[in-house]
Parts: structure tokens; C-alpha cells; sequence
């Protein structure tokens, strides 16, 4: 396994933002992790990655285990090599990753030559290699421009080279296409998902569509308020979602022949850090199947036709569940 | 150019748009001459009372610059704008403020349309004093219960409240005047998709109540054929294609292209992604032509030379030499 995460908490102060979160991704894999805004997800990327620290976060328990080594009790320096070089991050807005005053290849070429060890001239080859491989057009030329003169699309995919630059094996990606235009965010998307699949790649996508995650992800983790509300396969989550959040999430996209009226949303909104509860479902307030025992109770994990789901009261079980050849 | 009429759709047009044209200018100074870009192409719509037109496109297709072209915020280089049967193109002063009362709109980002500094009452408040009126008693309320906020918000600054919330204000904003027609600029674009389907249903709601008409800005086409009765599909400033049902299969490449860019959420359905290559070309330096040439995958070579010219189909109209037949 490349990334195994168990029983993650996380603290910020007295704020208990994670609670006892896991997943795992292989290589050749896209792990989706969904959510609304406030449901921890990238805060769950910042804590892989050892950045939280910065923000003033606490691992409180769990384990983050990179290709059997432990990233959680890691200290910095560790961590800086791994960054960059074996785990990439890919955030929403490129803008916010590159430098406006640098050009695109002495930022890429930075990479390789800080990670690599690779000469001036070595690192811009390989450059050049990785721009056109991501289908960058004239690639040399874009190579010596400056970061406005790119398009949207044309940043993020830079963004992408430098994350490849120093062969990564595992990419975390924050909501990579949601500043992007439609029709270039379906490019990115599958851009990522072909790398994935040539390179070995793991992918660790952070997103709210679950459009997004039906297309491209091997397995899903869907987080509600800072813990896991269901996850596995993501055929098995859009044929027979279990938990009733999974459920309402899919039903927010609209989709072809969809009735009038049927796109309800899901009422009310994530509850913030401070009002946590800790015995009680906390998706309970918001659920049309929660009773008194979600309430007082935390809902055990079960782990049943593949998928863990924690609620007290799952949507039945699809009695025979397609299987899909992928 | 010849030009299929616009068809007088429905018997009562409450907003008509003929020819109309915007263009800008940018840059210029000592010994650079001023680039122009038209944002907005001789546009020809009717918008019939109790209709909701969507409009589609992405970044740079003159979708915002038509909502505020209707509103009256900017003027148009040419062309005409028709409000319930009275034309209200060059009006100003008393007619015009007149006119605003009728004619509301709903903008994108609730952070920035609403002051910081005024409460919820302020806000709501806003529309009649800058008319010099007096507010209506209990209107405040009445506001508020309409668009589902608590009456206890009306104290309420914007920081205090989410982004749903605020967008809920914003759209009691749009009411208070009882408006017969509301332009809504992407309300739904900075929410989650939680959030979104709430409000496109307190949209719909609103509408069937109050005999409303909605002018629909969006880049999303999945939720523009779920939300409206009237497709109208922009690109680099023209219109290329109206579908009178918003379930009819598209004419022109561009929309089909929008629709395989579409992610829906199920897995089984993925080999229906197809990105389309390249991106918008700058609106300073159009190619001759079709503007979406250079990235049509059913490209003539008519196409790259002269403009078509719109067409009535089964099922809207088409500007394309070679659209796709039903």
C-alpha cells in the first residue's frame, strides 16, 4: 500500500478538527476525498504533507503510514524531502502556486534540480519533455513565459509538471479544475487520471463534485464534519450509497431527466469545529433517517458488501451489486 | 449577416434584445493604439413572461457582459432593448429608476454584494430609501420568510452568516421591489453544491409564487437544462445556439462539446467524456470566421472564413455551416 492513513485526530488548540479519519491509496489508484466546505478535507491534505504544523496543527493520534514509514511523528526536515519529491501537492488555484516574477521553466526546472541533483541544462530538457507530454503546444516557447501570459488551464497544467518533475509517486490534489472552465476542467481531469495509470501514480483528489469523483475515482472517502461518513469503491458508492450524506451529496448534481422539483440540496449547513458534538452522529441534525440514538450515540463502522459506513440506521443494501470490469 | 427571426416566444415578450452589440477598449496610451474586443455580438432574445432563459458559456463568452447590457448598467454600442414592449435603451433618471423596480438582478459572489457594514435590515431596507421611499411595514419580514431566513437574521451582519445565507439575502434583496424580472448572474457559482441545489429550489419556488421571469447566467449546462425552460448557448460574444426544450440534443459542435464536458455522477457512464482540445482564443485577436473554428472537431473550410449565419432548426436556432443533424 502507498498510503495507508489510520484513526487520524487532529487538534488545532482546543478545536478537535479530525476524528479518527482513514483511507488508503495504491499506486495506479485515484482515492476521491469528498465533502462540503468545513468537512475537513483539506485540511486532511495539509496534515499528510506535515503542513499543518505550520498552521498550528496537532496529530493526536493515528498513524500516516508513506510506503511503510510513518509521516506522522516524522520531523521537519524528513518531511521537506519527501515534499516536493515523492508527494506532490496540486491546489486549487495555480495562480497561488507559481511565482508571478519567475518564468514557467526556471520554476519546473527548480524542481528537478533541487530533488534530482540535475544540471541547468539536464533539468530544462526535462522540462520541455514533461510540458509536451502534458500536451502543452510549442512547449520551449511556453517554457520561457511568464506566468500571466498563461491561460488558467495552461497554469494548472504546469502546476501538474512541477508536481511530476521529481517523479512523484504520490499526488495530492485540492480541488485541481474547480477554477478552471468546463471544458478545460475536462481535460485536466483526465489528464491527471491517464498519468495515474501510465506512471504508477497514487492520487489523492480532494473535491465536492461527486461528477468528478464518478469519473475518475478508484475509491471514495466521503468526510462529514471532520470524520469518515462512508468509504470504498466508488462503483459500489454510486450504485448503492449507504450512508444517508452520500446519498444526498449525489442527488445535489443534476443529471439527465432529473423531474422538476427533485433537486432538493441537503437543509442546513456543516456545523463549525466548536460546535462538535462527540457521542452523536453529527450529520443527525441534518438527516431524514436519524432518531434519538443518533443523538446520543457515535455510529459504529460496519463493513459490509466492501463499503464502511458509519450510521446508525444505512440505506439498504443493494442486493446484487453490478459488478464492473474496469 | 441574414438571420432567422427571433421567434416571438410566447405571446407575452416582457424583455426583447435586438442587435445588440457591446465593445471595449483596453489598454492604449503614449504610441500604443487601444485594442478593442466585442463582448457582445449582435444579440438578438426574447425573454417571455414566466419563462426561465438560461444562459450558457464559459469565461469570456459576453454572458455577464449581457446580463448587465439587460440590467442597464453598461450601455450598449448598438442595438436596442425592449422592456414590456417600451424601448429602454438610452432612458435615464426617473424612467429609468422606474424601470429598476421591474428589473432586478441577482449577482455571483454574496461576499462582495453585500456591505459589510450594513445589517440585514440595512440591506433589505436599501432599495426603498435610495428611491427616496418609504419601506413597507413588516416588509422586512415578509422578505425574509419568503427566501427561508429566520426573522431573527435581520440584525445580522454579513460576516456573521454563510455563504448560502448571504445569498439568500441577496436574493430577498432582488424581491423587494416585487420585480417582474430578475437577472441571476451565476448565484450559485462561489456555494457548494449542497448549498446551490437549496437555492436553485427556493429559485424555482420563488417563481412558481410570484410569477416571476428569470434570466439564468451559468457555465454549467448540466444545471442550466435542469433549471430552465429555454437554452441560449454563447461563445466568444455570439450566440451559436437556442434550444427551445432544454432536454433537445444539440445543432452546434460547441454545445454538444459543452455536454460531453459534463461529469455526471455515475460511474458506468464514463466513456461518454470527451474532452475537446485547445482553448478559447483571446476575444482581442479573433480568428476570421467562426470564432469556434480552430477548435471544432466538424470544421469546413467555409468555416474559417466567413461568419455563419443562424438558422432555425427543430428544435431552436443554430449559427453553424455544418451543424449536427438530429
Amino acid at each position: 500500500m502507498l498510503l495507508e492513513v489510520k484513526d487520524l485526530s487532529l487538534s488545532i488548540g482546543i478545536l478537535r478538527l479530525l476524528d479518527r479519519v482513514s483511507f488508503a491509496v495504491d499506486r495506479g489508484q485515484v482515492l476521491g476525498l469528498v465533502g462540503e466546505s468545513g468537512s475537513g478535507k483539506s485540511l486532511t491534505a495539509l496534515a499528510l504533507t506535515g503542513l499543518v504544523r505550520r498552521i498550528g496543527g496537532v496529530v493526536t493520534g493515528g498513524v500516516i503510514l508513506f510506503d511503510g514509514q510513518d509521516l506522522a511523528g516524522l520531523p521537519e526536515p524528513a518531511l521537506r524531502r519527501l515534499r516536493g519529491k515523492r508527494i506532490a501537492f496540486i491546489t486549487q488555484n495555480p495562480m497561488s502556486a507559481l511565482d508571478a516574477l519567475k518564468t514557467i521553466g526556471d520554476q519546473v526546472d527548480q524542481v528537478a534540480r533541487l530533488h534530482l541533483g540535475l544540471s541547468r541544462r539536464a533539468a530544462r530538457a526535462r522540462t520541455v519533455e514533461i510540458l509536451t507530454r502534458l500536451r502543452i503546444p510549442d512547449a520551449a516557447q511556453v517554457a520561457r513565459a511568464y506566468p500571466h501570459q498563461l491561460s488558467g488551464g495552461m497554469k494548472q497544467r504546469v502546476v501538474i509538471a512541477m508536481a511530476l518533475a521529481a517523479d512523484a509517486e504520490l499526488i495530492i490534489a485540492d480541488e485541481p479544475t474547480t477554477a478552471l472552465d468546463v471544458t478545460v476542467q475536462a481535460q485536466i481531469v483526465m489528464i491527471l487520471a491517464d498519468l495515474v495509470r501510465q506512471r504508477q501514480i497514487g492520487l489523492i483528489l480532494i473535491t465536492h463534485d461527486m461528477g468528478v469523483v464518478a469519473q475518475i475515482c478508484d475509491l471514495v472517502c466521503v468526510l462529514y464534519a471532520g470524520r469518515v461518513a462512508e468509504s470504498g469503491p466508488v462503483e459500489t458508492l454510486f450504485a448503492a450509497p449507504r450512508h444517508p450524506y452520500s446519498a444526498a451529496l449525489i442527488g445535489c448534481i443534476p443529471r439527465e431527466g432529473m423531474a422538476p422539483g427533485a433537486l432538493k440540496g441537503i437543509p442546513g449547513g456543516v456545523p463549525s469545529a466548536a460546535a462538535y458534538g462527540d457521542a452523536c452522529c453529527r450529520f443527525a441534525e441534518r438527516c431524514p433517517r436519524a432518531d434519538a440514538l443518533c443523538r446520543r450515540t457515535r455510529p459504529p463502522e460496519r463493513i459490509e458488501g466492501g463499503m464502511t459506513v458509519a450510521c446508525h440506521h444505512p440505506l439498504p443494501l443493494l442486493s446484487a451489486a453490478p459488478e464492473v470490469a474496469r | 449577416m441574414t438571420k432567422a427571426a427571433e421567434p416571438s416566444a410566447g405571446a407575452d415578450p416582457i424583455l426583447a434584445l435586438s442587435g445588440l452589440t457591446r465593445r471595449f477598449q483596453s489598454g492604449g496610451g503614449f504610441l500604443r493604439p487601444a485594442r478593442s474586443m466585442t463582448a457582445v455580438r449582435d444579440l438578438d432574445l426574447t425573454v417571455a413572461r414566466g419563462d426561465c432563459v438560461g444562459v450558457v458559456g464559459e469565461s469570456g463568452c459576453g454572458k455577464s457582459t449581457l446580463a448587465r447590457l439587460a440590467m442597464r448598467l453598461i450601455e450598449p454600442s448598438a442595438g436596442r432593448i425592449l422592456f414590456e414592449g417600451a424601448d429602454v435603451t438610452h432612458i435615464r433618471g426617473r424612467r429609468l429608476r422606474a424601470l429598476r423596480k421591474k428589473l432586478q438582478m441577482v449577482f455571483q459572489d454574496p461576499y462582495a454584494s453585500l456591505d459589510p457594514r450594513y445589517t440585514v435590515r440595512d440591506c433589505l431596507e436599501e432599495p426603498f430609501r435610495a428611491l427616496g421611499e418609504k419601506v413597507p411595514a413588516g416588509r422586512v419580514e415578509q422578505l425574509l420568510d419568503q427566501v427561508g431566513l429566520p426573522r431573527a437574521f435581520a440584525g445580522n451582519y454579513p460576516h456573521q452568516m454563510s455563504g448560502g445565507q448571504r445569498q439568500r439575502v441577496g436574493i430577498a434583496r432582488a424581491l423587494a421591489y416585487r420585480p417582474d424580472l430578475i437577472v441571476l448572474d451565476e448565484p450559485t457559482a462561489s456555494l457548494d453544491v449542497s448549498i446551490q441545489a437549496q437555492i436553485i429550489a427556493l429559485l424555482q419556488d420563488l417563481q412558481r409564487q410570484h410569477g416571476l421571469t428569470y434570466l439564468f447566467i451559468s457555465h454549467d449546462l448540466g444545471l442550466v437544462r435542469y433549471f430552465c425552460s429555454r437554452i441560449v448557448v454563447m461563445y466568444l460574444g455570439s450566440v451559436v445556439e437556442v434550444l427551445e426544450d432544454p432536454q433537445a440534443a444539440p445543432a452546434h459542435p460547441y454545445t454538444a462539446a459543452l455536454m460531453a464536458s459534463s461529469f455526471t455522477p455515475d460511474p458506468t457512464a464514463r466513456a461518454t467524456i470527451a474532452p475537446m482540445e485547445g482553448e478559447i482564443p483571446s476575444p482581442f485577436a479573433l480568428p476570421p470566421g467562426c470564432p469556434f473554428a480552430p477548435r471544432c472537431p466538424r470544421a469546413l473550410d467555409r468555416c474559417r472564413s466567413a461568419y455563419p449565419p443562424t438558422v432555425p432548426t427543430a428544435r431552436g436556432r443554430v449559427a453553424c455551416f455544418n451543424p449536427i443533424e438530429a
